[in-house]
């Protein structure tokens, strides 16, 4: 990165946190219109400066290499496959996964900011699946709160030297689930509840999401560990490239 | 690929499929709706009655709601483009190890 870039995403951080000292805290898909309108532009104004550094991160890694495309391409494709299946989980409703815990282990979060909000961008206007208003909430929790987690607790868990498969299984499946807590803090920030307040109304919102999310993120877990199996087999060389094996 | 991984990978499909699918004859009878939506149930619960203050672009444009067919069809529409760009991408990769080497530029 250079050092004008870099002022760039500094300067916008810092507007950034400057809208978002009020609602100061941190929802999966919250529906159209369900958020009053200051919270939008906070969360979104909240998600500027992740998706100006994933642009910027993007331009970076492809121009040292064209060949990372690949691995781009795929840890994209994977988010639009898991983000796009309903799953029935065990408290009889259903609910779908993120798929970005893939990316965030490969790439890192920044960059995984820009393919979670292509996703949420496709699924809002065709699908009126989340919405418009809520873009910046739900690119918040999906594409940012939940990779940043994953790729902490991969980084942890390497250091840790914890077998790298169970690591990646622990990243994505605990990122999956953080990102319906985030989705349950934001609901709740924007609805407290009369009796008890936002801590009252997000365990309101958690008992919702929660149990249901749980067999998921395990699902998504196991689907990261078995991508990661198969790029491992055949695709060293990129893997190598974009720094995620140090040697092959 | 070894044999250990591919192993592995059945298992883990295998696994994940049965997470899916268990729910449902377990709880015969559920509804199954979407989580969001129990959601938005939760925030009429806190809030009392409340009309979402936009609605969708897709549905102001029809006049209604997106028509539950069509709806699974831009889901599998979804779902095919990532599954196509996927299976490209880690065909091309299985025919270059096959091939060459993993050296060689895709």
């Amino acid at each position: 990165m250079t050092q004008k870039q870099k002022k760039l995403i500094a300067a916008i951080a810092v507007c950034s946190i400057a809208f978002g000292i009020y609602p100061a805290a941190n929802a999966m898909h919250i529906m159209e219109g369900y958020l009053p309108g200051t919270y939008c532009i906070a969360w979104g104004v909240l998600s500027l400066p992740f998706l100006a550094a994933g642009f910027l991160k993007i331009r970076k890694t492809l121009n040292e290499n064209r060949r990372s495309l690949t691995l781009l391409a795929m840890a994209g494709a994977f988010i639009f496959v898991i983000s796009s299946l309903k799953i029935p989980s065990v408290t009889g409703s259903c609910s779908h996964m993120t798929g970005t815990g893939l990316g965030a282990i490969l790439f890192g979060p920044c960059t995984v900011s820009i393919l979670g909000i292509i996703v949420l961008i496709f699924q809002a206007i065709l699908l009126a699946h989340g919405g418009l208003t809520t873009l910046g909430a739900n690119t918040f929790s999906m594409a940012i709160a939940g990779p940043v987690v994953t790729y902490i607790l991969y980084k942890l868990c390497q250091k840790c030297k914890v077998n790298h498969l169970v690591s990646v299984f622990l990243a994505a499946a605990l990122g999956d689930l953080f990102t319906y807590c985030v989705t349950s803090v934001q609901l709740a920030l924007a609805y407290p509840s009369e009796a008890g307040g936002v801590l009252a109304s997000t365990a309101k919102f958690l008992s919702v999401f929660a149990p249901t999310q749980v067999p998921l993120a395990i699902v998504e877990g196991l689907l990261t560990t078995a991508v990661i199996i198969c790029l491992e087999s055949f695709a060293g060389a990129e893997l190598k490239l974009i720094g995620y094996k140090k040697e092959a | 690929m070894e044999k250990k991984n591919k192993k592995m990978i059945a298992a883990l499909i295998i696994a994940s499929i049965l997470i899916a699918i268990i729910p449902l004859f377990a709880l015969k009878g559920a509804e199954f709706g979407g989580s969001d939506d129990a959601g938005s149930v939760m925030v009429e619960e806190i809030q009392g009655e409340y009309t979402p203050w936009f609605t969708p672009v897709l549905e102001t444009l029809l006049n209604g709601e997106l028509p539950g067919e069509v709806e699974s069809l831009i889901f599998c529409v979804q779902t095919g483009i990532g599954v196509g760009i996927l299976a490209f991408c880690i065909g091309r990769m299985y025919e270059r190890k096959k091939l060459s080497g993993e050296d060689e530029a895709l």
